[in-house]
């Protein structure tokens, strides 16, 4: 009571402010948890992407040996730096999502994107008839049947895919499978600066 | 039964994934260091879960990893180097101190702060108005008249 009345210093504009904090706090709350979910919605906020530790460096050896029962030839760790960019793919084809992407790799090949594929703890017969089924998009194909190379690349999952540039450096990674966005926004401009 | 269940409550989960004596290393102080190791590292597929906790497919493969590498002879420091050159700082469940999880480290000491500076600052307005403002003259004359009175 002698607060209000016995001090003139108090000023009535300044209280009245604070009674309305709390109220503004949650409304700031609540706009930023709708941008997170409509950022999720989108696929432009993933909560649990982190950027690839390999960005900017050197993309690991693949000593891999090839697919068998397919004629894609398998490829060597040199492969990977020829001058140009290549995309090195995991996949496998027990994985759904592996499907849904399976279109944009054939788009990919069909523009003439070098394609690397790692068949990810797989049996060589399925992986074949995978690609006879949806088609077969890579240029060169190698087993990772241990996914010990999915770790030597910090996988999370398949499907995976790694941009490396001609120099042999990794310059992107998505993990999950890529959209017809996901190539039009992110993969095309960087292969368009690294070509 | 009651008794029971709230004793079954109390006892501790203990679900540790690397129960299966196959991924096992035979030498108990190696097994011991992979899984103090092991306990420090994220499993990148379920986050919140160490690997040794885990049962995802890639946690079981970077316990085989930690254990074959302990086994062959590496330091703790080296084994958790080699994954996290591969996986970044997020793999280890202990952020380590640099230039990016410079504000995580921060954030308790800025609250400790941001919290003293309010409490001082309140304790200093609340001193500022403690005492009853003085008196004015008239309110001092009609005092002085008030105690005059029998």
């Amino acid at each position: 009571m002698s607060g209000a009345e016995g001090s003139p210093t108090a000023r009535p504009l300044a209280r009245r402010a604070l009674l309305w904090a709390p109220l503004g706090l949650a409304a700031a709350g609540g706009i930023g948890f709708w941008a997170m979910l409509r950022g999720m919605k989108d696929g432009s906020y993933d909560p649990r992407g982190v950027p690839s530790a390999l960005l900017g460096k050197p993309a690991p050896r693949l000593a891999l040996p090839p697919l068998e029962g397919v004629e894609t030839p398998g490829f060597q760790p040199e492969a990977l730096a020829t001058g140009g960019p290549v995309l090195v793919n995991f996949w496998a084809s027990w994985c759904v999502p592996c499907v849904i992407e399976h279109p944009q790799l054939m788009a990919l090949q069909a523009r003439g994107v070098r394609l690397l594929g790692v068949n990810y703890k797989d049996k060589a017969p399925e992986a074949g008839r995978f690609l006879r089924q949806h088609g077969n998009p890579f240029s060169a194909l190698v087993v990772d049947a241990e996914g010990r190379a999915g770790i030597d690349y910090g996988l999370y999952g398949v499907p995976e895919t790694y941009l490396v540039d001609g120099g042999g450096i990794v310059r992107w990674r998505w993990a999950g499978p890529m959209t017809p966005d996901t190539v039009s926004a992110e993969l095309e401009p960087l292969l368009r600066r690294h070509a | 039964m009651r008794a029971l269940l709230l004793a079954l409550m109390l006892v501790p989960s203990l679900a540790l994934a690397v129960g299966r004596p196959s991924e096992m290393l035979p030498d108990p102080a190696q097994e011991a260091r992979a899984e103090a190791i092991g306990r420090e590292l994220r499993c990148m597929v379920c986050q919140n879960q160490s690997i040794e906790d885990s049962e995802a497919d890639l946690a079981r493969d970077l316990r085989r990893l930690v254990r074959e590498r302990v086994s062959s002879g590496e330091s703790d420091e080296a084994v958790v180097n080699h994954i996290h050159d591969r996986y970044g700082d997020f793999v280890l469940l202990r952020p380590p101190f640099n230039w990016v999880t410079a504000p995580l480290w921060a954030l308790p000491v800025l609250a400790l702060l941001g919290g003293g500076l309010g409490i001082v600052l309140t304790r200093r307005r609340s001193a500022l108005r403690a005492g009853p403002a003085p008196l004015s003259p008239e309110e001092r004359a009609r005092l002085a008249s008030l105690e005059r009175e029998p």
